[in-house]
């Protein structure tokens, strides 16, 4: 398949849009938000991410100084190139936007100045035989990411159990991971992929029904206990915790019961362009 | 709401209230993980420390910078980082230097609160994620140390101008909004 425009291009295009402009669904549940909140300290948050994030679209620059981790899904066709013009990408976004360089080896913590080094970008591929390359970034900050959690339970741990972890994931990370906030929930899996699923549940926008009925009732009763337990936004009490919960599953071993969360900020900032041979199309998200 | 102009004495910091809404003006420095290490380890072995760590008012961010034309700095986005990180190391940093303010998101420890308490320095809470308004806040780049720790972890100096809007989230006192919040969740789980 030829590309309308160099792959690298359209990274730099992704990153800009989702670092500059909130999705529009997030837009909406925090005016939704500001609207039933009714304590002070609560309003004075929302009133300022609101503020911040009209005034970043605006200037065009980054709503948040913490401009994450670019994490890639890439689905669709491509080939092996694809990896290689990504890292282009990101190397050029990180100069132009500006985007904070924030890659470092983890253990001598010595910054590489563009957002690369070995292991970076992040890039997940998911091939199909679809006619067009899909490519999604989910830049992730590290306040959120450093409260995702995993625990392998124990099968009788049922439904109940799972439901306990993730409530107590949320409130006992407070108000480090910037809420309110979108709870990424992966059920299932081998532990690997548990995690990854938590994270692929960001990049869908919070008004996607999920598919599954069962799911979508676990994450009507988790957003329910998350709402009203006092948390509030910026963890300063109030009544708006979590925007949504998003749950992804998969079959798991018959000893196992894995179950992940990954929490998104209020700016879960996602963009995803879809590439085919008459051009590109961008939007704010994906169900992968 | 309430003006203050940093440095701030330590009858500012004890006159401050849970819950109130502060604005600040004046001298403001960066600080967060790998300064806190240097700043303190520079201390121990009596190497020489860069000016305005006395009483400094200490904003936990990694902002981003930009050079002009003119080669000067200028912050384009710094709103604050989690404070927990720092918990092992702010009490020490707050006795040894007497720090008068902390500006972050998420709230400190106990062990924080302690060291607060007794030195006269209060805990302000800024909004995650509200990069572009604080910015606005901190007109002037007045200078940076430690470039060498990267732009996230260098100590950089800030004239602050109607810098906020910031909230007393833990007081001179020893009381914790956070813990406040923390004590009366509803968990139904």
């Amino acid at each position: 398949m030829r590309l309308p425009e160099p792959v690298e291009d359209v990274v730099v295009n992704l990153l800009r849009l989702a670092n500059t402009k909130l999705p529009t669904d997030i837009g909406w549940a925090l005016e939704a938000a500001a609207g039933w909140e009714t304590g002070e300290i609560a309003g004075i948050q929302l009133g300022a991410i609101m503020e911040n994030a009209k005034k970043a679209e605006h200037l065009g620059l980054p709503m948040c100084q913490d401009t994450g981790i670019p994490v890639f899904y890439v689905r669709g066709r491509f080939d092996s190139s694809i990896a290689k013009d990504i890292a282009k990408g990101v190397e050029r976004a990180t100069e132009s936007i500006p985007l904070r360089p924030n890659a470092v080896d983890p253990l001598t913590r010595v910054n590489s100045g563009n957002n690369l080094g070995p292991g970076m970008p992040i890039i997940h591929y998911m091939p199909t035989d679809d006619e067009f390359t899909e490519i999604s970034v989910l830049p992730k900050g590290a306040g959120s990411e450093n409260m995702t959690r995993l625990a392998m339970l124990n099968p009788s741990d049922g439904i109940e159990g799972v439901k306990r972890f993730v409530v107590g994931a949320v409130l006992d990370a407070g108000g480090r991971p910037c809420p309110p906030t979108i709870v990424g929930v992966g059920i299932g899996g081998t532990s690997d992929r548990c995690v990854e699923m938590a994270k692929e549940a960001l990049l869908a926008p919070i008004d996607s029904e999920n598919p599954d009925p069962d799911l979508a009732r676990l994450e009507e009763e988790l957003f329910m206990d998350l709402n009203s337990s006092g948390l509030g936004p910026m963890g300063l009490g109030g009544s708006t915790t979590s925007f949504a919960v998003k749950i992804r599953k998969a079959y798991c071993h018959t000893a196992s019961l894995p179950v992940a969360v990954n929490i998104g900020c209020w700016a879960t900032r996602r963009a995803t362009a879809r590439i085919t041979e008459s051009g590109v199309e961008y939007a704010q998200g994906a169900v992968l | 709401m309430r003006s203050f102009t940093a440095p701030l004495t330590e009858a500012d910091a004890r006159s401050l209230k849970l819950g109130d809404t502060v604005y600040l003006f004046g001298s403001i420095i960066t600080g967060r993980d790998e300064m806190h290490i240097r700043a303190l380890e520079y201390a121990e072995e009596g190497k020489p420390l860069p000016q305005g760590l006395e009483g400094a008012t200490l904003f936990h961010c990694g902002p981003i910078m930009a050079r002009n034309d003119a080669g000067e700095w200028k912050v384009l986005a710094a709103g604050p980082t989690t404070s927990a990180r720092m918990n092992s190391l702010e009490p020490e940093m707050i006795r040894r230097f007497r720090l008068r303010a902390i500006i972050g998101k998420g709230g400190m420890s106990d062990g924080v609160a302690e060291a607060m308490k007794e030195v006269g320095c209060v805990y302000l809470a800024a909004t995650g994620g509200a990069a572009i308004s604080y910015a606005e806040g901190l007109r002037r780049c007045s200078g940076a140390e430690w470039l060498d720790l990267g732009m996230a972890e260098a100590m950089w100096r800030f004239e602050a101008d109607r810098f906020g809007p910031l909230i007393v989230a833990m007081d001179a006192e020893g009381n914790s909004l956070y813990r406040k919040v923390s004590e009366s969740l509803v968990r139904n789980r």
